[in-house]
């Protein structure tokens, strides 16, 4: 199968999730969202490296796991916490910072 | 593609005989450790940090942290003079650790102002004079106990129990071994993992403000989805532009962009160099970083974050975040596109231009102060952008020198606005500031000169950097660009302006705030702040010479 076909499978996922982002009120989707388009970026190492026949692409994708799983740590633990303090995790509703 | 045949056989295949017989030796990488040596000791300074959390009684932590931060950062700041003296900022700059971390002039410099940044920035950390002591213990500025809700019993307790957050030093000393590696990073893997190791800490020390910690966490749930977003859009761009070239080092990626490249392998010759890739790869990656640097389109969490999160916090990370980011910056449009210029600097002038113009015209509205610097910050983002967008080496020194001057003035006043309080803690409306200077005529003045420098006055530092970013930027060929600069600047000197009018004319309220007496430490770190601002103003000569002589990079 021609390898191209993953790149636009991962810019699909990619803009999926970054639509996703921008559209959805709950901070835990915005948040898998984001998940989602860091995967996204992992297919894309994977199949460059692939293509280009290096294992620069693979490093990368080992990398970005590490990173996203740090990512999940800290950005559960924050949006736990305001989930206590309002009962809400909607973004929507964190509007106190307005102007 | 015979070449990516034997690569791709190595885990589809079961080894021959021959192959187990005959291992091939991997070579060990050669890592200058002593060439790293300030990223280290930062780092090694964090460890032991987490260390002391788990192993110190309560009582002893906040000294100890205090005393370990600042031993670490200062350390950092030796070894950086150490190897600048040794001649690793001019003629023996090159590429540490295989090539992922570059050692030259610009990252030297950077490190130096990040961790002199880091130490001021660690003293209002320290704080425990401002706040009323709460159960006969002192508090500083951050929550009892992160995880309890707010005005809840936990709180209560934790309160009682004279709990404090002082993990908050080994989340900035983390934060600052990042920021030292981003600018210095020339490769892209280096530059993601080194965005994330700065950014994660600085996510949980916005949620911690004690009071007002609403807002505080609601400007960390504001500041991590969007830094997330821009990271994972920085992130495809780096899966783009390794798809163009076939590499994540930034040589590799340069030589590609201009066609000059040394030894290509032939399989690698048939997949890269799709100008697609590297025009829209090169488009994210940018955007990640002007999201960080808080240029507008890509500036709105910055008035929020600034404004919800901890003071001592918004000071390090308005101040540090900017020199680490414009560094990265910087190097990339420097080492990594400069084969490019003509296709980044038209979208650049646009995205310097509205900077400027969103950050100077926007901050004429605001009513609190911290939202003001926050724009104020973002004008000079602008003001920044103009010094990149030269492509010279003066543009490399101005930019240098502006950030530091920018780094201690935006400390300085952040650590006043920590000192202004009432029953509520701080008083950032603007309204409460009123007067201030017929109550506390030296804290009054010593943020007018803040606000002069933001508005670049002559006399302070403020002038002499926006005077250089302007004249490289001139000089480069960007006179509409200096022009709409200066127009900018006069629209946000209004402001400042305004603010300075606020406090000295006119007549203080009943009920205003009162100014804290602070510790040594804040006097210390305001002290630092005027210090710097004055002498960069008075006699910048030798500064900008010192940033003149950083101003090559590596390649």
């Amino acid at each position: 199968m021609n390898p191209v076909s993953y790149l636009y499978l991962s810019a699909l996922l990619f803009t999926i999730g970054g639509v996703g982002v921008l559209l959805r009120r709950n901070a835990i989707v915005v948040f898998m969202c984001v998940e989602l388009m860091l995967n996204a970026c992992n297919l894309a190492f994977v199949t460059f490296s692939r293509m280009h026949g290096n294992l620069d692409g693979q490093v990368f994708a080992f990398f970005t796991m590490v990173v996203a799983a740090a990512e999940v740590v800290v950005g559960l633990a924050i949006i736990v916490s305001v989930y206590r303090a309002r009962h809400s995790a909607s973004v929507d509703d964190a509007s106190l910072l307005k102007l | 593609m015979s070449h990516a045949a034997a690569v791709h056989r190595l885990w589809t295949e079961f080894p021959t005989a021959a192959a187990v017989d005959a291992p091939k030796k991997i070579p060990a990488p050669h890592i200058e450790y002593a060439q790293l040596s300030p990223t280290l000791i930062v780092l090694g300074a964090a460890v032991l940090a987490v260390l002391v959390e788990a192993f110190l009684p309560r009582r002893a932590r906040h000294l100890t942290q205090l005393a370990l931060s600042v031993v670490g950062l200062a350390a950092g700041f030796a070894a950086v003079v150490a190897l600048a003296a040794k001649g690793y900022g001019t003629g023996k700059a090159h590429a540490a650790a295989m090539g992922a971390v570059a050692v030259d002039g610009p990252a030297l410099f950077l490190q130096g102002t990040i961790l002199l940044v880091a130490l001021v920035a660690v003293l209002g950390f320290a704080e425990r004079r401002l706040d009323p002591a709460a159960h006969g213990r002192p508090v500083d500025s951050f929550a009892a106990q992160a995880a309890a809700v707010p005005g809840g019993d936990a709180e209560q307790e934790a309160v009682k129990a004279g709990r404090t957050t002082s993990e908050v030093f080994p989340l900035l000393l983390f934060a600052v071994a990042g920021m030292l590696v981003f600018p210095a990073a020339d490769d892209l893997l280096t530059l993601f993992v080194a965005l994330e190791v700065f950014s994660l800490p600085l996510y949980i020390l916005c949620a911690l403000a004690r009071r007002k910690r609403l807002l505080s966490q609601e400007a960390a749930v504001k500041y991590f989805l969007l830094g997330a977003f821009s990271s994972a859009v920085l992130l495809f761009g780096i899966a783009l532009l390794y798809g163009y070239s076939g590499t994540v080092a930034y040589s590799g990626i340069a030589d590609v962009v201009s066609g000059a490249v040394r030894t290509m392998d032939p399989a690698l010759a048939a997949t890269t160099g799709n100008d697609a890739l590297l025009l829209i790869g090169g488009a994210m990656v940018l955007m990640g970083l002007l999201f960080k640097v808080g240029a507008a389109p890509f500036h709105m969490w910055t008035p929020d974050v600034y404004q919800g999160a901890p003071t001592p916090v918004t000071g390090f990370m308005a101040a540090a975040t900017k020199v680490a980011a414009f560094g990265a910056l910087l190097r990339l449009l420097y080492v990594v596109l400069p084969g490019l210029r003509w296709d980044w600097r038209p979208v650049m002038w646009g995205v310097a231009i509205l900077t400027m113009l969103v950050g100077a015209i926007v901050a004429v509205t605001q009513t609190d102060v911290k939202r003001l610097l926050a724009y104020s910050s973002i004008a000079h983002a602008g003001f920044i952008l103009a010094g990149v967008i030269a492509v010279s080496p003066d543009g490399v020194s101005s930019v240098l020198f502006y950030l530091g001057a920018y780094a201690f003035v935006t400390l300085g006043a952040f650590a006043v606005v920590t000192l202004v309080r009432d029953a509520g803690g701080e008083a950032t409306h603007l309204s409460k500031w009123a007067g201030l200077g017929r109550r506390s005529p030296l804290v009054a003045a010593v943020f007018a000169v803040f606000l002069l420098a933001f508005a670049g006055i002559p006399l302070t530092s403020g002038f002499a950097g926006k005077f250089a970013v302007f004249k490289a930027a001139a000089a480069g060929g960007a006179v509409p660009l200096v022009i709409v600069g200066v127009v900018s600047s006069a629209v946000a000197a209004f402001f400042y302006v305004r603010v300075i009018v606020l406090m000295f004319f006119s007549e203080p309220k009943g009920d205003g705030p009162s100014v804290a007496v602070p510790s040594p430490l804040t006097s210390t770190a305001i002290g630092i702040g005027v210090a710097v601002t004055i002498a960069l103003g008075v006699a910048p000569q030798y500064f900008l010479d010192l940033a003149g002589q950083a101003g090559v990079f590596v390649r």
